[in-house]
């Protein structure tokens, strides 16, 4: 078999070639999975409102970009506005604090007015995937059909070449995207005020439920603020996937997920 | 959509939705979901979408009056991100957020100490993003309470959506020169001030004379 090119197909003498060195435990356990790990080597997009670097909370950034909406075009663009909002340095400080050394980048999609918003959110995905994170995270979604089959592409190249998207579901009574494509990682708000407290969702679209209730959480101008919304639910996963690939580099999405899975809080894999 | 239809649009809405109607159940809204929450205030910004910039259209409560039609970017600040990104905010210690608290302090004087802030979309469009200011907090927070507001949003979303298209289709009606425009507007003036049937009577004879020229 050419290791060049695509696996169409399995031919009997090619079995061997792509053995997998069994490397999971009898039962995945939280101390398999993340014990130990610090996020070591992993990188974390927030794709936002951008992120300040300086924040005590995010600890520094390796990178930022912002994409920017002139005469109907995206473009990619050094970024040193850092956050509009607050809410990206939010998602930077809480990946930060469960995975503390992950390297971290801002791709900055607001600030730029609200018109282009399904193309900014399009071309800040598509940047991110390019260049190769292993964790992006979004605490966004557009309701415009017209993106949701762009969007659906580029989740499946995300999620095919081994870049993780964690999601933020929308608690709304409307459709939008793309919390809901199963290459992605949605994730929902409990209750509890637990970092390490997340749950399995056996009735998906919603497939996990993580801290999103009373956050302490980075803000505006160096400042931090308590909040709640499932956006601050999604970097609780995103952070603990990072864990995770940090300790187990070269998972792929489907088996992250599933550790996520046996791991979680009500699946009894959590001790 | 084609200039007939508009106009048969407009038609419809002209005799559906007035300004008044669409000033008053905006304030409902507001009144409504402050009531809900025992909050200090709520408010509505509308998305303008003409100039991209969300506008402060109806206030319930602290800053009543002084704030409608203030007019502030649409992709920055708390109620840019939850217009942008479609997600609800519930924020306990707004005062500790310097940018907020200066703008709120310039604006009104006002500074709530929490806020609760959900888009307002119905299907594919965001309208705008509804805000309840200082709620009450002689009860625990829970997430039911986002969902509660969440509901409510939606429905006023909804009200909301059917206002707006009228208000698109007045302009229409109000603005078109051609015949089509003012056989709507007389289709509308028939509907609201032909009292004693006169209009109708004078037009049903002028539609049997095209009738007969249009024969012969």
């Amino acid at each position: 078999m050419n290791p060049d090119l695509p696996a169409w197909s399995l031919t009997a003498d090619a079995v061997e070639s792509i053995a997998i060195a069994s490397q999971w435990p009898e039962r995945v356990t939280r101390d398999w999975a993340i014990g130990g790990a610090t996020g070591k080597d992993v990188d974390v997009c927030i794709l936002d409102s951008g992120v300040d670097g300086d924040h005590p909370l995010v600890g520094g950034l390796e990178s930022a970009v912002a994409v920017v909406f002139e005469d109907n075009e995206t473009r990619i663009v050094p970024d040193d506005v850092g956050d509009v909002v607050g809410h990206g340095s939010a998602c930077a400080g809480i990946v930060r604090a469960l995975a503390p050394e992950c390297r971290l980048h801002s791709v900055r999609v607001l600030g730029s007015g609200n018109t282009g918003t399904g193309d900014l959110i399009l071309a800040g995905l598509e940047h991110a995937i390019e260049q190769g994170y292993n964790v992006v995270n979004m605490s966004l979604s557009t309701t415009r059909r017209r993106f949701a089959e762009l969007l659906h592409d580029l989740a499946d190249s995300a999620y095919f070449q081994g870049t993780v998207l964690v999601a933020s579901a929308h608690n709304m009574p409307v459709e939008s995207y793309p919390w809901r494509f199963s290459s992605v990682i949605s994730v929902g708000s409990h209750e509890g005020t637990d970092s390490w407290e997340w749950y399995a969702n056996p009735k998906p679209p919603v497939e996990f439920f993580a801290r999103g209730l009373d956050v302490d959480v980075a803000w505006s101008e160096g400042s931090t603020i308590r909040c709640t919304g499932n956006s601050f639910a999604a970097p609780h996963i995103a952070g603990l996937s990072a864990l995770v690939l940090s300790k187990h580099p070269g998972l792929t999405p489907f088996q992250l997920k599933s550790v996520l899975y046996l791991t979680a809080s009500n699946t009894g894999g959590s001790e | 959509m084609t200039e007939d239809n508009s106009y048969r649009e407009a038609v419809a809405a002209g005799m559906l939705a007035s300004e008044e109607s669409h000033r008053a159940l905006l304030q409902s809204i507001v009144d409504v979901a402050r009531a809900i929450f025992g909050a200090k205030a709520s408010s509505i910004f509308l998305l303008d979408t003409a100039t991209d910039e969300l506008v402060f259209e109806a206030v319930s409560g602290e800053g009543e009056g002084d704030l409608v039609g203030m007019r502030i970017p649409s992709s920055t600040g708390i109620a840019g991100w939850v217009l942008v990104t479609g997600q609800p905010i519930v924020i306990d210690d707004l005062q500790r957020d310097p940018r907020f608290a200066r703008q709120a302090a310039e604006r009104t004087g006002y500074v709530p100490k929490g806020l609760m802030a959900v888009p307002l979309v119905n299907g594919e469009t965001t309208l705008g993003v509804l805000q309840v200011l200082d709620r009450s907090q002689g009860r625990a927070f829970s997430l039911g309470e986002i969902d509660l507001l969440i509901l409510f949003a939606n429905q006023a979303a909804i009200g909301l959506d059917l206002l707006q298209t009228a208000r698109r289709a007045r302009a229409v009606l109000e603005g078109g020169d051609g015949r089509g425009a003012l056989v709507a507007r007389l289709a509308e003036l028939l509907e609201r001030a032909d009292d004693d049937g006169r209009g109708a009577q004078l037009l049903t004879a002028l539609e049997a004379v095209l009738r007969r020229d249009a024969r012969g």
